[in-house]
């Protein structure tokens, strides 16, 4: 296979090499984070993470775990670099994404390291084509400090249901206002459009509801525009949960299945757009 | 006001919405005991449409006590509450629609499989009622068919076409796309389709004439017919005529739909039609004072051959007995305000 006809040199140099059969299983799980320009890469022992941040107000993180790949190597604890998402993704589907099955494009991707560009070799039919990113000093993401011990609310939902809801969300509306209570709504999505209002009610009995524990009663707006890009990541996932924590702050975690049926996972982090009464 | 439709007839609304979206950008929603009337009108109020949902329709229909409730709202928000309509008699079981007099909102409340509850609170305004003038049983000429036939027919004519011309001898039917006299008339493209009477169910012609009238308008009114299965008919005269247009049978008898769409129809410059005597359209005017607005204004330009096209209106009506009782008192309306707000017909 002409990937394997590197020379042995090249590959000592490498720090990170990651490997795919078929480079869709990195570009889809990328594609549902791809709403701004630039990405922070973190390898280690585990996996890949990478992230994705909008007007410090918005997180998005894609996790590819070890396992995912055929190949897996790292030579640090940590590899950091920032690349440009939207030409990693250009590359990635550089043979046009054909959905013929059984054609993919096989990817190796591997960095030397601070300085280095990222390179890509990706073959599809025996053309193989190289590809060198450049690499900037990665930016420390910042840290939504959420954690499970301060959740407040937390459901699960299959992602079916959820996907019609945000598909029809009144765009006209600026804020996304999510109720999560004990009681009645239970769990409601809300829009204050030019026309009017609508709620979306999920009860907490529905068949669509996989886990509902919800300990008190909390209405929560945040900007329409940071949540927007979320609805690429509901679209892969099958499950979706939702967790808002003592202050406010949004956790949307998306199992995602790839196309072997593989698990990964992607989430985002958003802040609440102001202090709401409750009414 | 409180209504409550099941099952299919969810989608049914929804198409009606769509249908009507055709025609206006404001939904007029006027709930009588009657039933509900949902009805548009185009911005240079030539084109008319009307649904009345009958309280059979409805699974549990409540007309405001007082008859007089009247709102419109933009279209558009309430389009937006049936989005996704292919999926509609899937997803969605139960529709209601609520008035809440208090807070001059407009509820409607979609109740979808899995327990999921969509509800919209829609603000509206107040308006005046909306009719149009129009008397079925003196037009001459009768063409009913299915929907099929009419839309496989108008499919012919690039959807960007705004008028069409339909000519009737005692035979057969002519739908040609009408050109403007002044366009290069080697660039443009004539279209003409023939039907011969053997096509419809019924073709009943007193008077052989030609008609042209808006394409665009009555395409939302087919797709409605079609998706609903249900015959078109069109009444027309000749042109200065109202023209009717009537689709539905009543094969449901439990679900009484009626329409009314009411478009223009303009005559052709032709020097036959010129030659009509113009006392004729006063006369006709004075019948229907629905148009009476633009009648006015053309009657002047009347003696020289006009460019510009005239107008008159054309409609649909229902068929139903139940209905035509309305039909009927439809007739004494105007297209006119009925409250002391006149604003809006005095912009058309």
């Amino acid at each position: 296979m002409p990937l394997s006809t590197q020379s042995q040199t090249d590959a000592d140099q490498y720090i990170l090499i990651a490997s795919l059969d078929n480079a869709r299983n990195l570009s889809n799980i990328l594609k549902a984070i791809s709403f701004k320009d630039h990405a922070i890469f973190n390898a280690t022992q585990n996996g890949l993470k990478v992230t994705v941040e909008d007007s410090k107000c918005l997180q998005a993180n894609a996790f590819i775990q070890a396992e995912i790949f055929q190949e897996y190597t790292i030579k640090e604890d940590t590899v950091g670099f920032q690349v440009n998402l939207t030409v990693l993704l250009d590359c990635l589907t550089i043979f046009g994404g054909s959905t013929v099955p059984g054609v993919c494009t096989a990817l190796r991707m591997c960095y030397n390291g601070y300085g280095y560009p990222l390179t890509l070799f990706l073959e599809e039919g025996g053309v193989v084509t190289v590809c060198k990113i450049n690499t900037q000093e990665p930016e420390d993401p910042i840290d939504f400090d959420f954690c499970s011990t301060n959740v407040i609310n937390k459901v699960i939902l299959q992602s079916e249901s959820l996907k019609e809801a945000f598909s029809e969300l009144d765009m006209t509306s600026e804020v996304l206002q999510i109720t999560m209570s004990p009681s009645h709504p239970f769990f409601r999505l809300s829009t204050f459009g030019n026309s009017g209002n609508a709620h979306y009610d999920y009860p907490k009995d529905s068949d669509m509801m996989e886990l509902f524990q919800c300990t008190k009663i909390q209405t929560n707006r945040y900007k329409m525009s940071l949540l927007k890009p979320s609805t690429k990541a509901l679209a892969l996932s099958c499950k979706v949960s939702v967790r808002t924590d003592s202050r406010g702050f949004l956790s949307l975690q998306y199992l995602v299945r790839n196309d072997d049926g593989q698990i990964c996972f992607v989430e985002y982090y958003c802040c609440p757009d102001e202090e709401v009464e409750e009414d | 006001m409180d209504c409550v439709a099941t099952g299919g007839n969810v989608k049914v609304l929804a198409k009606a919405i769509y249908s009507l979206s055709r025609i206006g950008e404001e939904l007029y929603l006027e709930p009588v005991k009657e039933g509900l009337a949902l009805r548009s009108v185009n911005s240079s109020r030539s084109a008319f449409a009307s649904f009345l949902l009958s309280p059979l329709f409805f699974q549990r229909y409540q007309a405001p006590p007082d008859q007089s409730f009247r709102c419109k709202m933009r279209i558009k928000s309430v389009q937006a509450v049936f989005k996704s309509l292919s999926s509609l008699d899937r997803s969605v079981e139960k529709c209601r629609l609520h008035l809440n007099s208090e807070k001059n909102r407009l509820t409607i409340t979609l109740h979808c499989k899995h327990g999921l509850l969509k509800t919209h609170n829609l603000s509206f305004q107040d308006c005046e009622s909306l009719q149009a003038v129009f008397d079925k049983q003196s037009c001459g000429n009768i063409l009913e068919a299915q929907p099929r036939l009419m839309v496989d027919t108008v499919l012919h004519f690039p959807p960007s076409l705004e008028e069409v011309n339909l000519s009737v001898s005692s035979d057969r039917v002519w739908l040609r796309n009408h050109v403007e006299e002044d366009s290069d008339s080697s660039r443009a493209m004539m279209t003409e389709l023939c039907l011969n009477s053997e096509e419809f169910d019924q073709f009943t012609i007193k008077t052989q004439t030609s008609i042209t009238f808006c394409l665009k308008e009555l395409r939302g009114l087919l797709g409605f017919a079609e998706s609903s299965c249900l015959p078109v008919t069109i009444y027309f005269d000749e042109p200065g005529s109202p023209d009717t247009e009537k689709p539905p049978d009543d094969f449901m008898s439990d679900d009484m739909d009626s329409f009314l769409i009411a478009m223009e129809t303009s005559e052709l410059p032709e020097p036959s039609h010129v030659a009509t005597p113009p006392q004729a359209h006063p006369s006709n005017n004075r019948k229907h004072p629905a148009s009476e607005d633009e009648e006015e204004e053309q009657e002047e330009t009347l003696p020289e051959i006009p460019p510009n096209k005239k107008f008159c209106s054309l409609f649909f009506g229902s068929v139903l007995p139940f209905t035509s009782r309305l039909a009927n008192q439809t007739i004494q309306e105007v297209l006119a305000s009925d409250s002391d707000d006149d604003s809006e017909t005095e912009a058309s």
